[in-house]
C-alpha cells in the first residue's frame, strides 16, 4: 500500500488549482531518460557546446556529452573561487572560450555554430556577455555564436530549455521560401514513421523537414526555406513562433494530444494554412478504437500509472483512457499544463479518485515504492515510484503524434503489459534515444 | 590559462562529494541551489540509489530570494522536513550563488536545530572545489559534532576515505576491509561506506587510522588533533600491502603518523610511468608498480589534495593543459579511459576506472 504523507499527493475530485502542491525541498528520482539542454543542443549538427560554470555545475553536463559519446563536441570553461572574489569572471569566460577555439581551429576542427552556456553566476556578478559575443564574432567570424544560458535561478516566464529551443534556431537566415516545404520543429524527437500526416503532406504535394532529418550544419540552415514552421512541442513554442515571425513565416501549434477532437482540430488549421481539404478520418479514429478495445481486453483492472516525463499531456492521456474503461490510478506531476485544464475538469467530474501526486517533494522520498499488484506504468518516474517492470519506456511524447500515436501508445502499452523490462539497465540512461555509452 | 578543457571532463564537484560523504548515515543533507542541480550528484556520482534510499534535497532557490535574502523559506522548508522525516542530522550544502551572496549558513544552522532539536551543521562548500575538498569537509563537520572521547583499544582501527567515488570497483571496499581484519584489526568504523552514525561516532575507540583516500586526511588530522590516533596514509594493493601494513604497525606502537603511499617510493624526475588520478590511491598503485617493476613512478594528482602526499617528482595539476604537459613524456600511463585523448602518442595506457571522473561510463571501463 502506498505510504501517503503531508502535502505530496490528491485527487483529481479535490483539485482546485493548476499549482497542485507547495513550493518545498525537492528531490531527484533516479530515472534519466527525459533530455536535458546538452542532448538539446546535440540535435544541431556540426554545433559544439561550452559551458562555463564552476566545476559543480559542470560535472552533470560534461558526462551528459561523455555518456552521448560526444565529448568531441563538447568544451567547458571552469571557474574558480578567484574569479568570483578577483571579478575575473568575464575576463576567464572570454579567454577560455577562446583558448577552446583556438585549440579546435589548430586540429582543423573549428566548428561552423558554438553554442555557449554561461550561467547563474554570470547573471549575478553582472558580466557583459554582448562583450564577450563581439570579441568572439571578432576573432572568429566564420562561427556562429548561439547565445543559450544554463540559469535554472532565474525562475522567469521562459526556462533555459525555452530559451535553447529558440537560440537554437537563431542561425537561420532570411531566404526565399519554399510554399511546399513545412517545417516540423522543437521536438526531441522525430515523428514517427507511420504518422498519417506524413502521408497527408505528401499527398499534398509537401515535403516535411524536422531537425532530425539534418546530418550537416549546410542541411540544418536550409530549414529556414520552410514555408511553414509548425512546433509540436510545448517547451518548442516559443522559439518556434519567434522564429517564423523573425522569417516572415506563418506559423502553427500543433501540440501532440490524446483527444480526436483536438486533432481533427489541428489537422483542420494545417489544411486551411496549406490550402488542402480536410480528409476524412473515420478510418483513424476506428483504429484508435480498436486498438483500445483490444488493449482494455488484455489488460482489464490492471491499475495504470502515468507521469509527466512520458508526454506533456499526462492528464489528457489518463483522461482518454479513463474514457475507455481502464483503471487508471494515479498521475506523477509538479503541476497543471495550462493546456490541460479542460481534461482536469473532466476527470475531476469523471474520474476523481484518480492520485495526482508530486514527483519531487521530500515525503516521496520515503514513499514505499512497490505495488500489492500488477501495475503498467507509462513513464520512468512512474516505474521508479511503483516498483513496476511492465511500462513503457518514452519521454516527451517520443514523437508521437495524431491519431497514429493514440494507436502506436496502444500498442506499446500492450507489449509493456505482456512482457517485463530490465528496469535498471533502462531508466538509469540518460537522454532516451540518444548514443549512450552507459 | 588552465580553466579550458577542450575535450576532457571534470571531477566531482565538492558538493557531491558531500552528498556522497554522508549518504548512508541517516541524516538528511540539503544542497541551498536551485531547482534540478541535484540531478548531477544524483545521476553520475551516486550508485546506490536502487539499494539504499538516502533523505539529500535540494532547496530550490530561486532569483528573488537570492537578491532580497529571503532564508525563511529554506528554514522553513528545511525545518517541515526534517520533522517529517525524522533524520539523525542536518546538514547543509553552500553553492556559487549564496557563497556571493554571503549567506549565513551558520546562523540557519543553529535557527534549524533550535527549531527541531536536530543536529545541525554547514559543510563547507561552495561548488567551486573538486571532491576532494567536499568529502573531507563534511567528515570534518561529523567528526566535529558526533564523535566523543573513548577508551583506546589495542588492534583496532577506522578506515578513513570511502566512497564510491573512490572505490565503485567490484570488491575494492572488501578488499581494504579483508586487509583490516586479516591483520588482526578490529574495524571501529568506515568512513562511510557500511557503517551507521553510531559507528562513526565510536572512532575515537580506534588504535589508529586508515586513510585509504584524500578525502580522510583532514578528518585523520581532526581525530589525530582531538584524540591523539595516529594515521597512516595508503591503500592496500598489491606489492604495497605489507609495507602498508609494517607502517600500521609502527604508527600504532610509536603513535606517530605514517605516509607510506608517498615514503615508500621513489620520486620520478622524467615521467616516464605515470599514475594519474586520487594521490593517496595513485601513490600506492605507483609503490606496488615500483616494488614489482623497479621503476619510479610519477603521481600526477589533479586534484585539491593535501602536498604532503606527493614526492618530489610527483606534479599537482588543474586542468587539460596541465594534464597534457605532466604526461608529454610518459612512457606507460595508469589512469581513466577518459584520459587517452591527452595521452601523448608514444604512451600505452592502462585503463583504471574512477567513477570522480569519468562517472557511470568508469562502471563499464576494464580495470588494470
Amino acid at each position: 500500500m502506498l505510504k501517503r504523507l503531508g502535502l505530496s499527493a490528491t485527487t483529481a475530485g479535490q483539485t482546485t488549482s493548476a499549482a497542485l502542491f507547495p513550493s518545498k525541498l525537492e528531490f531527484n528520482p533516479p530515472a534519466h531518460g527525459v533530455w536535458n539542454i546538452v542532448h538539446v543542443g546535440m540535435l544541431v549538427p556540426e554545433a559544439h557546446q561550452i559551458y562555463v560554470c564552476a566545476i559543480n555545475c559542470m560535472r552533470g553536463v560534461t558526462l551528459t556529452a561523455a555518456e552521448m559519446g560526444a565529448s568531441n563536441r563538447f568544451s567547458c570553461v571552469v571557474l574558480k573561487e578567484e574569479d568570483i572574489t578577483r571579478g575575473t569572471v568575464e575576463k576567464v569566460t572570454l579567454e577560455g572560450i577562446a583558448e577552446v577555439l583556438r585549440k579546435l581551429a589548430d586540429r582543423g576542427d573549428l566548428p561552423p555554430c558554438v553554442i555557449v552556456f554561461p550561467v547563474c553566476t554570470h547573471h549575478f556578478l553582472g558580466v557583459r556577455m554582448s562583450r564577450v559575443y563581439r570579441e568572439l564574432e571578432r576573432e572568429f567570424p566564420t562561427v556562429d555564436f548561439v547565445r543559450a544560458f544554463m540559469d535554472p535561478i532565474m525562475k522567469r516566464r521562459l526556462s533555459p530549455d525555452q530559451r535553447l529551443r529558440k537560440a537554437m534556431f537563431d542561425p537561420l537566415r532570411s531566404c526565399d521560401a519554399d510554399g511546399h516545404l513545412v517545417a516540423f520543429l522543437g521536438s526531441d524527437f522525430a515523428l514517427a514513421d507511420d504518422c498519417e500526416l506524413r502521408e497527408l503532406l505528401q499527398e499534398g504535394g509537401f515535403r516535411l523537414r524536422e531537425l532530425q532529418d539534418c546530418t550537416t550544419y549546410a542541411e540544418y540552415r536550409t530549414l529556414a526555406q520552410a514555408g511553414l514552421f509548425v512546433a509540436t512541442y510545448p517547451n518548442a513554442r516559443y522559439g518556434i513562433e519567434k522564429l517564423a515571425a523573425r522569417l516572415g513565416r506563418p506559423f502553427l501549434y500543433l501540440p501532440s494530444c490524446f483527444s480526436y477532437a483536438q486533432i481533427q482540430e489541428q489537422y483542420q488549421q494545417l489544411c486551411d494554412t496549406l490550402g488542402m481539404s480536410l480528409p476524412d478520418f473515420t478510418y483513424e479514429i476506428a483504429r484508435c478504437e480498436e486498438s483500445l478495445t483490444a488493449l482494455k481486453e488484455l489488460v482489464g483492472d490492471t491499475p495504470i500509472v502515468i507521469d509527466a516525463s512520458f508526454h506533456p499531456r499526462p492528464l489528457g492521456l489518463a483522461r482518454l483512457l479513463c474514457e475507455h474503461g481502464f483503471a487508471v490510478t494515479e498521475v506523477y506531476l509538479d503541476g497543471i499544463n495550462p493546456e490541460e485544464e479542460d481534461d482536469l475538469v473532466w476527470l475531476r467530474e469523471n474520474a476523481p479518485e484518480v492520485l495526482l501526486s508530486s514527483i519531487v517533494l521530500p515525503e516521496l522520498r520515503v514513499a514505499t515504492r512497490t505495488r500489492d499488484q500488477k501495475v503498467l506504468a507509462l513513464g520512468q518516474k512512474a516505474v521508479w515510484f511503483t516498483g513496476t517492470s511492465h511500462f513503457v519506456n518514452v519521454v516527451e511524447g517520443g514523437g508521437l503524434w495524431g491519431f497514429a500515436g493514440i494507436c502506436a501508445v496502444a500498442s506499446l502499452m500492450d507489449e509493456a503489459w505482456s512482457a517485463p523490462k530490465d528496469v535498471r539497465d533502462l531508466i538509469p540512461r540518460k537522454g532516451l534515444g540518444c548514443a549512450s555509452c552507459f | 590559462m588552465n580553466r579550458a578543457n577542450r575535450i576532457l571532463p571534470v571531477y566531482t564537484g565538492d558538493v557531491s562529494g558531500a552528498c556522497s560523504a554522508l549518504f548512508e548515515l541517516g541524516g538528511m543533507v540539503v544542497i541551498h541551489d536551485p531547482s534540478g542541480c541535484n540531478s548531477t550528484y544524483n545521476t553520475h556520482d551516486e550508485t546506490r540509489w536502487y539499494d539504499h534510499d538516502s533523505l539529500i534535497f535540494i532547496s530550490g532557490l530561486v532569483e528573488k530570494d537570492a537578491i532580497l535574502g529571503n532564508d525563511n523559506k529554506l528554514v522553513q522548508d528545511v525545518v517541515d522536513a526534517a520533522l517529517e522525516l525524522h533524520p539523525r542530522f542536518v546538514a547543509l550544502c553552500n553553492s556559487p550563488i549564496p557563497f556571493i551572496t554571503g549567506t549565513d549558513f551558520a546562523a540557519i544552522c543553529r535557527i534549524i536545530e533550535r527549531k527541531t532539536g536536530i543536529p545541525c551543521f554547514y559543510v563547507r562548500t561552495n561548488g567551486m572545489h573538486d571532491y576532494v575538498v567536499g568529502v573531507g569537509g563534511a567528515w570534518n563537520a561529523l567528526a566535529e559534532r558526533f564523535v566523543t572521547p573513548q577508551e583506546r583499544q589495542p588492534n583496532s582501527l577506522n578506515i578513513l576515505g570511502m566512497t564510491p567515488l573512490d572505490f565503485v570497483e567490484q570488491g575494492a571496499v572488501e578488499t581494504v576491509r579483508s586487509f583490516a581484519t586479516d591483520a588482526g584489526y578490529e574495524i571501529v568504523s568506515c568512513w562511510a561506506m557500511g557503517s551507521t552514525l553510531d559507528n562513526l561516532a565510536q572512532a575515537a575507540r580506534a588504535s589508529v587510522n586508515l586513510v585509504v583516500s584524500a578525502t580522510g586526511i583532514p578528518v585523520a588530522k581532526e581525530l589525530r588533533r582531538r584524540f591523539g590516533t595516529p594515521y597512516v596514509v595508503g591503500t592496500p594493493v598489491g606489492g604495497f600491502m605489507d609495507e602498508l601494513l609494517a607502517s600500521l604497525r609502527f604508527s600504532e606502537q610509536t603513535g606517530e603518523c605514517s605516509w607510506p603511499c608517498r615514503d615508500a617510493r621513489a620520486a620520478s624526475m622524467d615521467g616516464a610511468y605515470c599514475v594519474v588520478g586520487e594521490p593517496v590511491a595513485a601513490g600506492s598503485r605507483a609503490a606496488a608498480i615500483e616494488r614489482e617493476s623497479g621503476v619510479a613512478v610519477r603521481v600526477v594528482c589533479p586534484l585539491e589534495a593535501d602536498d604532503e602526499l606527493l614526492t618530489a617528482g610527483d606534479v599537482c595539476v588543474f586542468g587539460e593543459e596541465e594534464v597534457e604537459q605532466a604526461l608529454k613524456n610518459a612512457m606507460f600511463v595508469l589512469a581513466d579511459a577518459f584520459y587517452g585523448p591527452v595521452c601523448p602518442a608514444q604512451a600505452h595506457l592502462e585503463p583504471w576506472p574512477h567513477l570522480a571522473f569519468s562517472g557511470r561510463n568508469s562502471l563499464g571501463q576494464r580495470s588494470a
